[in-house]
């Protein structure tokens, strides 16, 4: 890779051995992916919940963090994903004391070096959203296709490691889609019905991120007959990156790199092309429901729940009762204004929890299963199901009305 | 000896026993890492043990959890001993930067056909062209 005087200073060691790491981590990523130089980045989005870093993330961190500040501090606004509990929280989940001991460990150590703690997965909703063209360094995989898709900013998934080097040098490889060249399209989908709700858009999503297959797939969708709102676009991304480990997509006519289908189709070239239509969205949903007649609990997160969607399942809980666990998992931005406005109460005297900067799946998901005797789950978010069969759930995908009245009939799910 | 040449690698040349399947890696999707195997039902090593073995899969999936997962995995020893794969994503290279874990992809044969499973091989990521070897 080509360094500026600068980035071989740092290299050298001459900024502190925190950027040294760091600079020699991101040259060691650059070169296995291709990437010729550096690129500046604004923002920096560090995803490290203690279920992901252990025992000994959180030591690597402390180490760090005990170096002098001036050589410990990231350079750019850098802020956290979500943590692995909701501290007020913790005992209804049943997580263990080394759990929450563990999180305020690597809270300690983050706060040390210098990050700004959002807790959050809905930045782009809740925090600074990214502008089309600005170089960020994000971390969660809902994050990054969001503002890549939809603000038209520039990303690649940056791990923990990575993200949180990029806060310390202010710059990330030039690789992937931080290159014009990556941001054409690869395969085109022709969508025949535009999704009705959320739980739909994830299907859509889940279902996209399948034919895509892998990082470097940029799908465009060509057929979506309104422009989705921001919580729809977060569905749909959030599953299209969980599923296809896809960072970018395009949708012709709404997304701003991507108003005509040539802006990113180029000329004289045949791309891979799918059909998809509402029996292939309904038919990902039942495959999920297969054998289930039942939960045992019922799960809002991943994302974390906009303000507009807290008041969405505090309108249908009105006047009903949750007989079995049901949790609405939101950021700490939002969550203030949801009790301020009445919306968490409402949640709650229907038998809800609401719950705050931590999110689902990154909450040691297993461990709370085996505590609370869970094994079956509701959820509408298409991203979450995917992720949790490896925890040992068996997960339905169902609207936020379904999962809302299945919540208030013992967990039976209606036929 | 057939070898099968590698677009990118890093970290040492490690020997194993080919642990192989048609289908994705992501640490946190598809692993039970206390108990060192692939945990998600639908995965086609579903139950296998992975510790130990040299895994060839596909591509990467999933999320970028896998970037602090591999360092946590190898800190504990319940690790695989490398990670073939035909497609990567930024986090695996992440992951295997911090966790100085053995890693190569991209080839010009679809490398999960190439190699049985349970073969003996070799991955070499420290000479000028990064290589999987069958011993």
């Amino acid at each position: 890779m080509r360094l500026t005087q600068e980035e071989m200073a740092m290299q050298a060691g001459d900024h502190g051995p925190a950027v040294q790491w760091a600079i020699d981590h991101q040259i060691r990523v650059g070169r296995y992916l291709g990437a010729e130089d550096f690129v500046p980045v604004s923002q920096a989005h560090i995803m490290a919940d203690t279920e992901s870093l252990g025992l000994a993330g959180v030591e690597w961190l402390e180490r760090m963090a005990a170096l002098p500040a001036p050589q410990r501090r990231v350079r750019i606004p850098t802020i956290s994903d979500p943590r692995g509990t909701d501290f007020a929280a913790a005992h209804r989940l049943k997580q263990a004391s080394w759990m929450i001991d563990l999180e305020q460990r690597a809270i300690t150590a983050f706060e040390a070096l210098g990050v700004l703690m959002t807790n959050t997965c809905i930045n782009y909703q809740t925090i600074m959203p990214p502008v089309r063209g600005e170089h960020v360094a994000y971390g969660d995989t809902g994050v990054v296709i969001y503002s890549n898709s939809v603000c038209g900013a520039r990303s690649n998934f940056e791990g923990g490691p990575s993200a949180l080097s990029a806060g310390l040098t202010g710059r990330t490889p030039r690789y992937g889609f931080h290159l014009d060249a990556r941001r054409a399209a690869t395969l085109v989908i022709d969508v025949s019905f535009t999704p009705r709700d959320l739980g739909d858009w994830g299907a859509l999503g889940g279902i996209v991120g399948r034919l895509a297959g892998d990082y470097w797939q940029v799908p465009a969708l060509v057929g979506i007959d309104r422009v989705p709102g921001s919580d729809e676009m977060k569905h749909f991304g959030a599953a299209l990156a969980s599923y296809g480990s896809v960072a970018l997509f395009h949708m012709v006519g709404v997304t701003p790199e991507a108003q005509r289908a040539d802006d990113v189709i180029r000329a004289g070239q045949t791309l891979r092309r799918y059909a998809v239509g509402e029996a292939d969205i309904r038919a990902l949903q039942a495959s999920y429901r297969e054998g289930i007649d039942k939960v045992d609990v019922v799960v809002f997160s991943a994302p974390q729940l906009s303000l507009v969607e807290m008041g969405q399942l505090a309108d249908m809980l009105d006047g009903r009762r949750a007989t079995i666990p049901l949790f609405a998992v939101t950021s700490p931005q939002v969550k203030p204004d949801a009790d301020r406005m009445g919306l968490t109460a409402r949640i709650e005297a229907a038998g809800g929890l609401v719950l705050s900067g931590m999110c689902f799946y990154q909450s040691y998901a297993r461990e709370m299963a085996e505590a609370n005797g869970w094994q079956r789950l509701a959820t509408n978010s298409a991203k979450l199901t995917n992720i949790l069969g490896g925890y040992g759930y068996r997960p339905a995908l169902l609207s936020m009305e379904a999962c809302v009245a299945a919540a208030c009939a013992d967990g039976k799910l209606a036929s | 000896m057939t070898v099968f040449f590698a677009a990118a690698g890093m970290g040492q040349r490690v020997r194993g026993r080919a642990l192989v399947a048609k289908d994705g890696f992501s640490a946190r999707y598809d692993l039970d890492r206390v108990r060192g195997v692939f945990s998600r039902p639908q995965h086609k090593l579903a139950g296998e043990s992975y510790v130990g073995r040299v895994l060839i899969l596909d591509a990467a999936k999933g999320g970028v959890a896998t970037a602090w997962m591999l360092y946590e995995m190898k800190a504990r020893g319940v690790m695989p001993a490398a990670l073939v794969l035909n497609a990567v994503n930024p986090i695996m290279a992440q992951g295997a930067a911090l966790a100085d874990f053995t890693m190569i992809s991209g080839f010009d044969v679809d490398i999960t056909l190439a190699v049985r499973n349970g073969a003996e091989v070799e991955v070499d990521p420290t000479g000028e062209r990064p290589c999987l070897r069958l011993v």
